[in-house]
């Protein structure tokens, strides 16, 4: 696979959300604002190229058998640097995702590509692998994120463009709404696969 | 064939189509459709048409150019949800918000699942809940009833709370002693409310049509009720301060227009009678929990969606007999 | 370098180079952001205070009481004179459960502003109470004669359509600041004159 290819398969072919739905639980949670969902997706692919990166470093030096363990470590300290920074200069974000930085660290998409991929593979290629998994998934969120905001909050990233008073339609920024958004949202990304 | 066929052999032919049943459950909604006229006017009238015609013209767009499918919509089961779903909102409530309503029951509850007889949820009651998460504002404040020949067919509406939520406000003992509350208006449907479940008296004569008719089972509905009563019971028993008299209970909020009209639902119903009686009691249960506890004043569509999720379970524990084995 | 076998050496080895490296860096890093961390926190208190007791007087220094359950801010300007106090206060009767406030409290007794620190009211009805609408209704308004409660039971407070609970939730959380600030406010005053 050339190295294009191994970049832009993760931002619709392969997208982590839409095709093979894995880490839905932050998607779902975090996806009230179109900022919010896009800090949460960029704070992930941070996490996934540099584990990846590292992962892909250490392959040999890890033993198979450990190789969980270690994947968790190296994955729980990005997640563990990323939250201090977050929390360090840009504290209003940090407080809307709160619990959900964390909890990168048990997002299905981080452990997956480095099982998957980073592990069986040369530094260079996994590190397109985390970014473009990691955009991917930025995109869905922030797409998931915006849809959601329009909707529910009569603004697009925090740019308010009904009257202050007017009725939206509030179910879509609580947590019904998100698993209404994202069937849908999933559900046209199908059919365009189909007529392709 | 075979997947068709929920009964062994054999089978004797019914006359009553889709297109039957649902003329018939519309026809028994329109004594309560008159009442909500006469005491809403313009309001009650104009949100039964805009909320029949949204949902017949989604169906109708859904057919045609998103599935490319046979049309069914005169089938009339659109219309029915239509009706259904205006009987559950506010009489003032802003036409707009009825056309999301609509389109969320039809578009969402009902298509997504593939149409008549494949959803899981009763799709009037998704719309309901919808708006009421969405809205809470404009779907918690009721029109008090103004009968028209007192003030006027295009009267203004004015606002005021239901028996329900001055329940979850206020002291029970004190309300019931007030002019609030007198049963025989509750019964009908002299307060406010959602236009169409005002009415105790013209709710129920629609649906004796409807038993006599066998279009509904009396099983459903009367393990409802019972349910609600027996444990409101109790707790008026054990304390008539914190709670009201049962009797209260039965005539107030959707509870009528819930058991006799939602939960029947075919669609959305199990099959046996012990099924039923089961879903019945569960929906009563978790209404009188909502009420009494929940956070929101009143619950029947909250239960009866809950239960709605339950019903393929309720199935596979009592499946209908074989006849003759 | 070839793939390391499964033994049990070569295991504990990786384990342990791993977590000591990862140890080292989250170590260092902890220490690069700690100050910044220390100045969000501490700006995120300040700021709530400085909001709700903004005036003419410009705070110097406040200082933080804990009396009963309440805690209070209290505010002084560069002589020394009290200002007033941001009392964090709380009401237990909100619809989704607990409401907390930070009330303003000037020294003459009037509430200067509030704001609403966290709550878990419903969206859209009992959650409009962080709105300036609901909650601006209390600037400036002297308790002694604006009844802290919503006009339906007989007080001078407008409540948040279809949301009564929330409105009386807020209402009594004010109340409980402003009784506690007035139980105090002597030895608060002399608070000051002590330093």
């Amino acid at each position: 696979m050339s190295n294009w290819k191994t970049f832009t398969k993760g931002l619709i072919k392969e997208n982590p959300i839409l095709v093979l739905l894995l880490g839905c639980c932050p998607t779902l949670a975090t996806t009230t604002s179109a900022i919010n969902g896009m800090s949460m997706g960029l704070a992930t692919t941070f996490v996934l190229i540099m584990s990846n990166l590292v992962i892909s470093l250490l392959k040999n030096f890890i033993p198979d058998k450990v190789r969980i363990p270690c994947f968790i470590v190296v994955i729980a300290s990005f997640v563990t640097v990323v939250q201090l920074v977050m929390q360090a200069y840009v504290p209003d974000i940090y407080e809307t995702l709160g619990l959900f930085i964390p909890l990168i660290v048990v997002n299905c998409i981080v452990l997956g590509r480095a099982e998957a991929f980073a592990s069986k593979n040369p530094v260079w290629p996994s590190i397109l692998d985390g970014a473009g998994m990691g955009l991917g998934f930025t995109f869905a969120l922030t797409v998931l994120g915006s849809i959601r905001e329009i909707l529910g909050s009569g603004s697009i990233f925090n740019l308010r463009f009904l009257p202050e008073d007017a009725q939206t339609i509030l179910i879509f920024v609580l947590a019904p709404g998100a698993f209404i958004a994202l069937g849908y949202l999933i559900a046209i990304v199908n059919r365009l696969k189909k007529t392709k | 064939m075979n997947q068709l066929t929920i009964s062994g052999s054999p089978h004797v032919h019914g006359d009553l189509s889709v297109r039957k049943i649902m003329c018939m459950v519309i026809v028994a909604l329109l004594p309560a459709l008159l009442v909500a006229i006469y005491y809403f006017g313009w309001y009650a009238l104009r949100l039964t048409i805009v909320a029949v015609a949204a949902c017949v013209l989604t169906e109708y767009l859904i057919q045609k150019y998103l599935l490319k499918g046979p049309l069914t919509i005169n089938d009339g089961s659109a219309a029915l949800t239509g009706l259904l779903l205006a009987f559950n909102v506010p009489a003032n409530l802003p036409i707009w918000m009825v056309i999301v309503g609509s389109v969320v029951s039809i578009g969402i509850a009902k298509m997504s699942f593939g149409g008549l007889g494949k959803n899981p949820f009763n799709p009037a009651l998704v719309g309901r809940v919808f708006m009421l998460v969405s809205f809470p504002t404009a779907m918690t404040t009721w029109p008090k009833a103004q009968p028209i020949l007192e003030a006027g067919f295009f009267a203004d509406a004015v606002t005021g709370p239901t028996p329900l939520s001055l329940l979850k406000e206020g002291d029970p003992g004190t309300l019931a002693a007030s002019g609030d509350m007198q049963f025989l208006d509750m019964v009908l449907g002299n307060r406010g409310g959602a236009f169409g479940e005002i009415c105790a008296i013209a709710l129920l004569i629609g649906a004796i049509y409807l038993i006599i008719k066998k279009v509904i089972d009396i099983w459903t509905p009367l393990s409802i009720l019972l349910t609600v009563f027996i444990m409101t019971g109790i707790c008026f028993l054990v304390d008539p301060t914190q709670y009201i008299a049962p009797w209260y209970h039965l005539v107030y909020g959707g509870l009528i227009l819930g058991a006799f009209f939602m939960a029947t639902d075919m669609v959305t119903s199990p099959m046996t009678t012990e099924g039923r009686i089961i879903y019945g009691i569960g929906i009563g249960a978790i209404t009188v929990i909502i009420r009494l506890w929940g956070q929101y004043p009143e619950g029947v569509s909250f239960a009866i969606l809950i239960m709605n999720a339950v019903v393929p379970l309720i199935n596979k524990g009592f499946k209908p007999k074989r006849f003759g084995v | 370098m070839a793939k390391k076998e499964s033994t049990l050496k070569n295991m504990l080895i990786a384990l342990m180079v791993i977590t000591i490296v990862s140890g080292g860096v989250l170590g260092f890093i902890y220490n690069l952001t700690k100050p910044a961390i220390d100045q969000v926190e501490a700006n995120k208190n300040l700021k709530a205070i400085n909001e709700v007791l903004k005036t003419d007087v410009e705070i110097v220094k406040t200082e933080t009481e804990v009396i009963d359950d309440l805690t209070y801010n209290l505010a002084f300007d560069a002589e020394g004179n009290f200002i007033g106090a941001a009392v964090k206060t709380y009401s237990m009767n909100g619809f989704g459960g607990k409401v907390e406030l930070m009330v303003g409290m000037l020294q003459n007794g009037i509430i200067n502003k509030v704001s609403v620190l966290s709550q878990a009211e419903t969206p859209g009805l009992g959650a409009n109470m962080v709105n300036d609408k609901f909650k601006g209704q209390f600037d400036g308004k002297d308790p002694k004669n604006f009844t802290l409660k919503v006009k339906k039971d007989g007080g001078d407070v407008d409540a948040i359509t279809a949301a009564t609970i929330s409105s009386r939730a807020v209402s009594e959380a004010i109340q409980r600041a402003v009784d506690g600030f007035e139980a105090n406010k002597e030895q608060f005053m002399k608070g000051g004159d002590n330093e």
